[in-house]
C-alpha cells in the first residue's frame, strides 16, 4: 500500500517537473523564435555600419550602429569599472572577514539585497543625482550608474569562488610571513582569477541587456558618442524606442536590433559556460 | 588573578623534569590558556621545546594539539572566537605580547599542514614566494635557493625540468615536499608540523619522516602525530596532551618506557 503510493508520488512529481522544464524550454524557444523570424528581415548589412539617416524612423536609410557602438562602449567600460570596485570589495570580505563571518555574512545579504532592487531605481537614482548636480545625460553618466548596478552580481559570483578557498591556504601564506593585503592580491586573486572570468561575463551579461538604468542616465542620440561626456544611444532604448513605432519597417527594425542584443548575450553565456568548464577542469 | 599565578609559577617550576642532555629551550610557553566561545580549549599550558630535537605533541583527537601549535605562529589571530592569554617566548621575545610585526616572527617558523596547499603559482614560485616578500629579488639568488632547497626535501631530482609548471601538477606527496621546502627557503628556526604525513602514502611518508631526522641538525622541529609508531622513530622529547592539559612530558625513552600517569599509559597501550 504505502509503497505503491510512494511510487505513485515519485512518479507524479517527475512528470510535473519534466511538463514544467519542458514548458520553460518552449517558451524561451518560441522567444528567440519569434525575435528571429520577424528580425531576420530587417537584418542588412546597412544595419548593423550605419548610423540612423534623416528620416530612419518612418522607416527609410539607416542603421543602428549608434545604439551598437553606445552598448558596446558603455557595457564594456562599465564592466572595467565595476570589476575594480568589486575586486577589493569581494577580497575584502574573504580575507579580512574571513575571522569574523558574522560581518561577511550581513554584507553578503545587503548585497544580495542590492542585486534584487529593479535597475530602474538605479537609474532614477543617478538621474536625482545627475539633476542636483546639474549634470546632462552622457556616457559617463550611464557608465557609473551600470557599473554600480552590476558591482553586487560580480561582487557575489567572485565571492562565491574566493569562498571555496580553503583557510588552509590562507594559513600557508600567512605562516611564510604574508599580510593579510599580499595574502588577498597575490595568492587569493592569482587562484580564482581564471574563475572570475565567468563573474565579469555574467555582469556584462546584465549591463549590456539592461535598458531602465540606462534610460535617464546615457539618453539617446543617432550618433556614435565621440567623447564619454555625449549622451549615447543603447540596444536596449533602441528596442523600446523602435518597438512603439506605428511604422512597420521600423518595428521589424526592433526585432533586428532584439536579434542582435539576443545573439550577444547568448555568446556571452555561452562563453560563460565554456570557461566555467575550463577552470573546473583544470 | 595575575598575582597567584606568579605565585603558583614560583612553587611548581614547570621545568623541573626537564630533560638531562636536552639543549637550551628556544620555545617557552608559559601559562597560555585558549579560550573559544564557550570553552576553553588549552589549560594553563607551560611548555619548553629543546633547541635542535624533534619534541612530538601526542594525545587524542580534540586534545588541542593544532591549537598548540597555531598558537605558536599566532594563525590564531585567523579566527576571531579564540582568546589566547599567557605567554609564549620564542628566542626569548613574548609573540603575544610584542610590538613587532607579526609577519616577520612568523618567517622564523616553516609550516607544514595536514594537507599541502600549493600557492597557485609554479613550482619554483612557491619556494621564492617567501623570500620575495622578505625582499629578496636577485635572480641567482633565489634559483641557487629553489635548487637547495628542493635538494633538502629530495624533490630536486623529480621536478628541475618542469620547475615553472604549476605545483597543482604534483602528487600529492611531492606536494607535501614542496611545501616543505617552501617552509624551510624562509630560513626559519622552527619546524611546526601538524600531522605532515597523515595524507602521504607510506613511501611519501618514509621520505618525509627521513627528511625531519636530517633537518634537526639545524632545525627545531615540533611535531603533532597520531601515530605512535611514528612517534617512536621521530622523537627526541614527548609532550603528552589530554583535553587541552600537558599530562606528561619528557625524553622520549622516558615518556615511552616509563610513563608515569595512568592516562599515558593506558593511551600508549591502546597504541593508535
Ligand atoms: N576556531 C575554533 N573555535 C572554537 N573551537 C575550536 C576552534 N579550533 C579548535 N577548536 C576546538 O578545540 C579543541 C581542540 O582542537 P584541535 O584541533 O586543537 O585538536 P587536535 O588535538 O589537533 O585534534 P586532532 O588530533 O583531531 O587534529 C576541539 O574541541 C575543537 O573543537
Ligand atoms: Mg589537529
Amino acid at each position: 500500500m504505502r509503497k505503491g503510493k510512494k511510487r505513485f508520488e515519485e512518479k507524479m512529481f517527475r512528470y510535473l517537473s519534466a511538463g514544467i522544464t519542458l514548458f520553460i524550454v518552449f517558451l524561451l524557444l518560441h522567444i528567440i523564435w519569434s525575435i528571429a523570424s520577424k528580425g531576420f528581415a530587417a537584418l542588412s548589412w546597412q544595419m548593423i555600419t550605419d548610423e540612423p539617416k534623416g528620416g530612419f524612423y518612418f522607416g527609410k536609410e539607416g542603421g543602428i550602429l549608434n545604439a551598437i557602438a553606445g552598448s558596446f562602449y558603455l557595457a564594456v567600460a562599465a564592466t572595467i569599472l565595476s570589476f575594480a570596485i568589486s575586486l577589493p570589495v569581494a577580497l575584502f570580505i574573504n580575507v579580512y572577514l574571513r575571522k569574523y563571518p558574522r560581518r561577511a555574512n550581513a554584507i553578503r545579504f545587503f548585497l544580495d539585497v542590492l542585486w534584487g532592487i529593479p535597475s530602474i531605481v538605479y537609474g532614477a537614482f543617478a538621474f536625482t543625482i545627475m539633476m542636483f548636480a546639474g549634470l546632462r545625460t552622457s556616457l559617463i553618466a550611464g557608465i557609473i550608474t551600470v557599473a554600480v548596478m552590476i558591482a553586487p552580481i560580480m561582487i557575489r559570483a567572485m565571492d562565491e569562488v574566493l569562498k571555496t578557498i580553503p583557510i588552509g591556504l590562507q594559513e600557508a601564506a600567512y605562516a611564510l610571513g604574508a599580510t593579510k593585503t599580499e595574502t588577498a592580491f597575490h595568492i587569493f586573486l592569482r587562484k580564482a582569477l581564471p574563475a572570475f572570468a565567468t563573474a565579469i561575463l555574467l555582469a556584462f551579461g546584465r549591463g549590456i541587456g539592461d535598458a531602465a538604468s540606462v534610460l535617464f542616465t546615457t539618453g539617446f542620440t543617432d550618433y556614435v558618442p565621440s567623447s564619454i561626456q555625449e549622451p549615447a544611444a543603447t540596444l536596449p532604448l533602441a528596442i523600446f524606442f523602435q518597438l512603439g513605432s506605428p511604422v512597420k519597417e521600423v518595428q521589424s527594425r526592433a526585432y533586428a536590433a532584439a536579434l542582435l542584443l539576443t545573439i550577444i548575450i547568448l555568446v556571452v553565456s555561452v562563453l560563460t559556460r565554456l570557461l566555467n568548464r575550463h577552470t573546473r577542469q583544470s | 588573578m595575575e598575582q597567584t599565578t606568579a605565585t603558583l609559577k614560583g612553587i611548581i617550576h614547570p621545568y623541573e623534569h626537564y630533560g638531562e642532555g636536552l639543549t637550551q629551550p628556544i620555545v617557552e610557553v608559559k601559562g597560555l590558556n585558549v579560550f573559544s566561545k564557550n570553552a576553553q580549549i588549552l589549560k594553563n599550558i607551560h611548555l619548553s621545546v629543546p633547541k635542535n630535537k624533534i619534541t612530538v605533541l601526542l594525545g587524542p583527537s580534540g586534545c588541542g594539539k593544532t591549537t598548540l601549535l597555531k598558537c605558536l605562529n599566532r594563525l590564531t589571530d585567523l579566527y576571531s572566537d579564540l582568546r589566547l592569554d599567557g605567554s609564549i617566548f620564542i628566542d626569548n621575545e613574548d609573540i603575544l605580547n610584542t610590538p613587532r610585526d607579526i609577519t616577520e616572527i612568523r618567517q622564523k617558523m616553516g609550516l607544514l599542514l595536514q594537507r599541502p596547499f600549493p600557492l597557485p603559482m609554479s613550482i619554483a614560485g612557491n619556494i621564492t614566494y617567501g623570500l620575495k616578500l622578505k625582499g629578496i629579488r636577485n635572480k641567482k639568488i633565489l634559483e641557487a635557493k629553489v635548487e637547495k632547497h628542493l635538494r633538502d626535501v629530495a624533490l630536486w631530482d623529480e621536478v628541475k625540468d618542469r620547475l615553472s609548471h604549476s605545483a597543482n601538477s604534483l602528487s600529492i606527496g611531492q606536494q607535501q615536499r614542496l611545501c616543505l621546502a617552501r617552509g624551510l627557503a624562509v630560513e626559519p628556526e622552527i619546524i611546526l608540523a601538524d600531522e605532515p604525513t597523515s595524507a602521504l602514502d607510506p613511501i611519501s611518508s618514509k621520505v618525509i619522516e627521513e627528511e625531519f631526522i636530517k633537518l634537526k641538525n639545524d632545525y627545531t622541529i615540533i611535531l603533532v602525530t597520531h601515530i605512535l609508531r611514528q612517534a617512536k622513530r621521530l622523537a627526541d622529547y614527548v609532550v603528552f596532551m589530554y583535553y587541552g592539559e600537558i599530562v606528561e612530558h619528557g625524553d622520549a625513552e622516558e615518556i615511552f618506557n616509563n610513563p608515569k600517569t595512568a592516562l599515558l599509559k593506558h593511551y600508549l597501550e591502546s597504541g593508535y
